[in-house]
């Protein structure tokens, strides 16, 4: 779709120490260290860095960053930009399209003298009561990521998952299941979907996961009744569902819990040796990255030529692309799948 | 439906770790699924039902015939297991609508399908299902399930959720076939209990309580029997028109690990006594035993270096007559008489031990050091056999347990409730050249608040980590109280303890006076003639 005119999207947009530079604009995008001008596409740590001089990215990214990271650390200017409304940086066009993965993320698309690249940063494709759903955008160069690129992952639909907690639930009701899953996304797609299964008692939470509830619901997704799991009873705990980071779910934390089902929401639960380490009496196969299958169908939606990895399974993907007779090209980010489950899982404690 | 759900039950039945989830689990199961469904499916659960209509290169082949090589070959590296990668990678063909497969499908077709055809079947049925239900049809045809329920804890889940006693159901269970229709229209009310005529079928053995120190002082010493009680396994023997059988403690067949027994087993009798190693009359340490156990099959090489014996102290069944109404006196009398008339080879009577008074059988039980006796055992001369625990009919009255002060070395997270836990731990005693060499590993033994004071102390001790294990500073005695030491290859320090478990944390004690390794060695017991312990 590039005019034969039109430069390459590797003249202008480049893989530096600090992360992918937009060199006519003056820009990175999701640097890993402290710049001058970072665009971020979401809110997760990897992503996400704090002392920028300027930041921009959507207000709901803007509004987690600040809670995240305290107020003047995330970004000393911070400038919103709406979905879909472009901006001009010294010639640059640039303009965010809906991601899907947690609630304000999004992608990041430029364009330059007629060449246009595509920064997904992290994205699914299922829908998710908390996030606005991806939306393709045609362009030369795609910038994906690859955590799960492997045809072993194909997440099942999330609602049986929840189907599966709720069955449990109902099997073992003098029992707490606890639920481990990162505090940004994970955790509050959780409840809404646990209230779309028609769940409606309160849902108690870690003591981590209680702050950025409170940013969703004051960003308008609404929650429904939440707990603090740390000073309720636990009489008051048996039969509850309790959501709490994946590294307290068996360890002394979880204690105060009636015996515990200890569960996990995760892509990577999808392999059983995963599982089994992690001590997981009833893993669920709940992602916010895309599977094997939408990162192909990712793939085909925006016709791109060339597609960058940034990290993951660069391998399978890359082979799987060639096949389709599109270019895939390592990027070998650093730094990257280091807070939510781009990270694998440790083993066991 | 069927085998969806079967898929879900084995799913949570490899995770859960608890052994009460898991009869609540298979309770579910029996409550929620059709016959012949729920019983093929106990049945594949506790191994009575195995398949091996595909080997690994039929999996090896599907994946080849759906996937790219080069996807094959990344996915197969990254999860390790050649059934849980064809689950994972399999891609239904578009427009397959059939149902997936009930367990009775699968189970008549393979018995029914030439070998040829085999693959496609699968394949067909790979089609219809989901990621977990592949897994599960895959490991079924290879026969490869172990999902870890032993026929024990199926039959206490059939007792709990029937509400018939576990040994009603053990009486019958040898005698149904899967998939156990009968067993289960019985369980439900619908039909009398299955009669198991003349098949070989375990009779639930009759158990003792620990003696603790009030019992004793109320025993009036006219009423007793005393035998030894020998470190070896329970067995019962069954033998008759129908066929012979041996039975682990719990109603496990484990016949075909004791083929020389079977072999002695001409008779008509049932028989309860102590599975040992014997060589040249004497009795082997329990380790021997060990190498015999656990089984499926055994060599000509293993049978005549640990050559299996049974020492019989039961008779319940004498021909079709059922003894165990019958006096402990009255069976004993049979017992002996019936031995003296069979002879049967590989199998001796253990002796009565004789004495005048309690404090002469106490004296007696102290004297006992051989390491082929545990301690003594008390029957009732009026008691009949009667199957469970029922307490003030028989009484183990282990011997005094050896003990050491160790110091504590590596640490290890339980399972299940305790998995916040460090609740497994390995201790060493002092060599003689200075160094702590681990003798052995406990996870019983400490109260509650012991184990919480020990969790706390690892973390805060904690010098190395290697996965789920902690090293811990040399800084705690604990001292261990254990059952026999032994020789042992498979410590450093060459010995090995029974039964280890935690007696009580030696806060006082600096690690330096923690017991030297020549004290266990010279705690270490030599096998002793079987029938003339030291008295």
């Amino acid at each position: 779709m590039r005019p034969v005119s039109a430069p390459h999207p590797e003249t202008w947009l480049k893989v530096t120490p600090s992360g992918l530079f937009c060199e006519p604009g003056g820009f990175f995008i999701d640097p890993t260290r402290a710049v001058d001008r970072a665009v971020i596409s979401h809110g997760h740590s990897d992503h996400a860095r704090p002392g920028h001089a300027h930041v921009l990215a959507t207000r709901e990214t803007l509004a987690i960053m600040t809670q995240r990271m305290g107020e003047g650390r995330a970004g000393e200017t911070q400038q919103a930009l709406a979905l879909g409304e472009p901006l001009s940086i010294n010639g640059v066009r640039l303009w965010l399209r809906p991601a899907g993965h947690v609630l304000g993320s999004a992608q990041v698309c430029l364009e330059w003298q007629g060449s246009r690249a595509v920064v997904s940063g992290d994205y699914k494709r299922r829908r998710d009561p908390t996030a606005a759903g991806f939306e393709p955008e045609p362009c030369d160069v795609f910038v994906t990521e690859a955590t799960f690129a492997l045809p072993v992952f194909r997440h099942p639909p999330a609602e049986a998952e929840i189907a599966r907690l709720l069955r449990s639930v109902a099997l073992f009701p003098e029992r707490t299941h606890v639920v481990g899953c990162y505090s940004l996304g994970k955790c509050q797609r959780l409840v809404a979907m646990l209230r779309e299964a028609g769940w409606e008692r309160p849902i108690h939470l870690h003591g981590a996961h209680v702050a950025l509830c409170r940013v969703y619901e004051s960003l308008g997704v609404p929650l429904g009744a939440l707990r603090t799991a740390t000073v309720a009873k636990k009489d008051d705990l048996k039969g509850a569902i309790v959501l709490a980071p994946p590294s307290a779910v068996a360890d002394r934390w979880a204690r105060r819990l009636a015996e515990p089902v200890v569960c996990v929401a995760s892509g990577w639960m999808r392999v059983r040796q995963r599982a089994k380490q992690g001590g997981v009496e009833l893993p669920l196969v709940i992602s916010d990255h895309a599977d094997w299958d939408e990162l192909l169908a990712t793939a085909d939606d925006v016709q791109a030529p060339e597609i960058w990895v940034t990290h993951g399974r660069e391998d399978a993907l890359i082979h799987a692309l060639g096949q389709r007779g599109i270019r895939g090209r390592a990027l070998h980010l650093v730094g990257r799948g280091e807070e939510d489950e781009g990270e694998e899982p440790p083993p066991a404690p | 439906m069927s085998l969806p759900a079967f898929a879900e039950l084995l799913e949570r039945l490899v995770f859960t770790p608890g052994r009460n989830a898991k009869l609540a689990l298979l309770a579910r199961w029996f409550a929620t699924q059709p016959d012949p469904e729920r019983g093929i499916g106990l049945a594949a659960l506790t191994d009575d039902l195995v398949f091996s209509a595909a080997k690994p290169g039929v999996i090896r082949e599907l994946g080849a015939a759906r996937i790219d090589p080069e996807l094959w070959r990344l996915s197969y590296d990254y999860v390790g297991d050649l059934a849980e990668t064809l689950a994972l990678v399999w891609q239904p063909r578009a427009g397959v609508n059939a149902p997936p497969p009930a367990l009775s499908d699968v189970v008549t077709a393979l018995e029914t399908t030439p070998k040829s055809e085999i693959p496609a079947l699968i394949s067909g049925w790979l089609d219809t299902l989901d990621a977990g239900g592949r897994l599960a049809l895959i490991k079924l045809v290879t026969g490869g399930l172990r999902v870890g329920v032993s026929a024990r804890l199926a039959r206490v889940a059939l007792a709990e959720w029937s509400g018939q006693p576990v040994e009603a159901i053990e009486e019958v269970w040898h005698g149904v076939a899967w998939p156990y229709a009968p067993l289960f229209r019985w369980l439900e009310g619908a039909a009398p209990r299955p009669d198991p005529r003349d098949q070989p079928i375990f009779r639930p053995l009759m158990l003792a309580h620990p003696l603790e120190a009030p019992d004793l002082a109320a025993l009036h010493a006219p009423d007793w029997r005393a035998e030894w009680k020998w470190d070896g396994i329970r067995v019962q023997l069954t033998a008759g028109p129908g066929g012979a059988r041996l039975w682990s403690r719990g109603g496990e067949d484990i016949s075909a690990a004791f083929p020389e027994i079977l072999a002695a087993m001409d008779f008509h009798a049932v028989l309860d006594g102590e599975l040992l190693v014997v060589r040249d009359g004497e009795v082997a340490p329990f380790a021997d035993l060990q190498q015999r156990l656990n089984r499926k099959t055994v060599t000509a090489r293993m049978q005549r270096d640990f050559p299996a014996a049974v020492r019989l102290y039961d008779l319940l069944f004498e021909g079709p007559d059922d003894l165990r109404p019958l006096p402990f006196d009255a069976r004993r009398a049979r017992l002996e008489a019936w031995h003296a008339r069979a002879v049967p080879p590989r199998m001796d009577l253990s002796p009565l031990v004789g004495f005048d008074s309690l404090d002469t059988l106490a004296r007696i039980r102290e004297g006992a050091r051989a390491a082929s006796i545990e301690g003594l055992m008390l029957k009732r001369g009026d008691a009949p056999y009667v199957a469970g625990r029922t307490k003030g009919l028989w009484w183990k009255w282990k011997r005094d347990p050896l003990t050491v002060d160790a110091v504590l070395m590596y640490a290890q997270r339980g399972h299940g409730k305790r998995s916040s836990f460090y609740s497994d731990y390995t201790f060493g005693v002092w060599r003689a050249d200075g160094e702590l060499v681990p003798i052995g590993k406990a996870y019983s033994g400490y109260t509650d608040e012991e184990l919480l004071w020990l969790d706390r102390w690892i973390r805060n001790n904690t010098t190395n980590r290697f996965g789920p294990v902690r090293e811990v500073e040399r800084g705690l005695v604990l001292e261990v109280a254990f059952d026999a030491a032994q020789r042992s290859t498979r410590h450093k320090s060459g010995v090995a303890l029974r039964f280890p478990r935690i007696a009580r944390i030696r806060r006082d004690k600096p690690v330096e006076e923690a017991d030297r390794l020549e004290t266990v060695e010279a705690l270490i017991t030599t096998a002793l003639a079987g029938d003339a312990p030291a008295g």
